[in-house]
């Protein structure tokens, strides 16, 4: 199953069109998207608005691979999993966004074992044909870095 | 010889919208786990996962562009403080944080700001907004780190 998510705020439908395309073209069955509230309505793919987070995290646990706009909250879910997570970035200049922070997002996340950028919906169809060769890291433990765990204690313990 | 009576433990309100910045919020939830916590969030069906003992509480979404909803926002988040007088508030954002820890500090709470590991290039709007009211301000991002603050103490990550 491949898992795509856009977040609950914005459409995205440079992201949700061409996987729809895509699963038309190769018949793949087993494309799941949350899509927000996107326009393009998939015809060749299941897919729900929104999900509730115990529903995102079983489909995230179950999916072979995750395609996701260059939101934290995919991003965390498919490292945790240790998921393979195709990334793309969303752009304020064509409305999918109120700033360019996703293209930082994806810049700095780019080369990170199991995070793979499709830098646009150029990019996709090429990468979904290859989407079974792609390659998770080990799932990361489930805290943050034990600095800032602690820093954040010890500032509240501190009278 | 009476009992001594157990330390009160410290109440925490940790606030954070749903997604990516609830998400990372809970990561850092060992930083409370001997303390009184409370949740603030903007979707219920957090409370399935949340530690046991730990209480949710909920609040609308709003982004700055919906005055209405930003008011209504606005005010739950204070009804929240008011009711639950929490020594310690805390935020990754996004606008239900700001307004947290801005009405926190008023109330006399001591106040955290960890902005999202998504604002890589420079800090949130948000994060730069409430900068002046977090006592611990941090960023996840060495690059970001000033002198004046934000510090980076580490990621989520």
């Amino acid at each position: 199953m491949i898992f795509v998510t856009v977040g609950t705020q914005l459409a995205f439908d440079r992201m949700v069109r061409p996987i729809d395309e895509w699963a038309g073209r190769t018949g793949r069955a087993d494309v799941f998207a949350q899509i927000g509230p996107s326009e393009w309505i998939p015809r060749h793919i299941e897919w729900k608005a929104f999900v509730d987070p115990g529903e995102f995290a079983a489909r995230a646990r179950e999916a072979a691979a995750i395609v996701a706009h260059a939101g934290m909250g995919s991003i965390i879910t498919a490292l945790t999993y240790g998921k393979p997570i195709v990334i793309m970035p969303r752009r304020a200049a064509l409305g999918e966004q109120r700033n360019d922070h996703q293209l930082a997002t994806a810049a700095r996340f780019e080369g990170r074992t199991g995070v793979f950028v499709a830098h646009d919906e150029t990019e996709l169809p090429a990468i979904l044909d290859g989407l079974a060769d792609l390659q998770a890291g080990e799932p990361i433990p489930p805290f943050a870095a034990p600095t800032l765990i602690k820093a954040i204690r010890e500032f509240i313990d501190s009278p | 010889m009476s009992p001594t009576p157990a330390p009160r433990r410290t109440r925490v309100l940790a606030v954070a919208s749903g997604g990516g910045h609830f998400v990372q919020l809970r990561r850092m939830r060992p930083a409370w786990e001997h303390c009184e916590v409370h949740y603030l969030t903007t979707l219920a069906e957090y409370a399935k996962e949340l530690e046991p003992g730990a209480t949710l509480h909920l609040v609308n979404d709003a982004n700055r562009w919906d005055k209405i909803g930003v008011a209504r926002m606005a005010l739950r988040v204070l009804w929240t403080l008011l009711r639950l007088r929490p020594k310690v508030v805390i935020s990754t954002g996004a606008a239900a944080g700001y307004f947290a820890l801005r009405f926190g500090k008023l109330l006399g709470a001591r106040t955290i700001w960890i902005d999202s590991i998504a604002n890589a290039e420079e800090l949130s709007l948000t994060g730069r907004m409430v900068g002046k009211y977090a006592d611990l301000y941090l960023t996840q991002w060495p690059q970001l780190a000033t002198p004046q603050g934000p510090r980076c103490e580490g990621s989520v990550l």
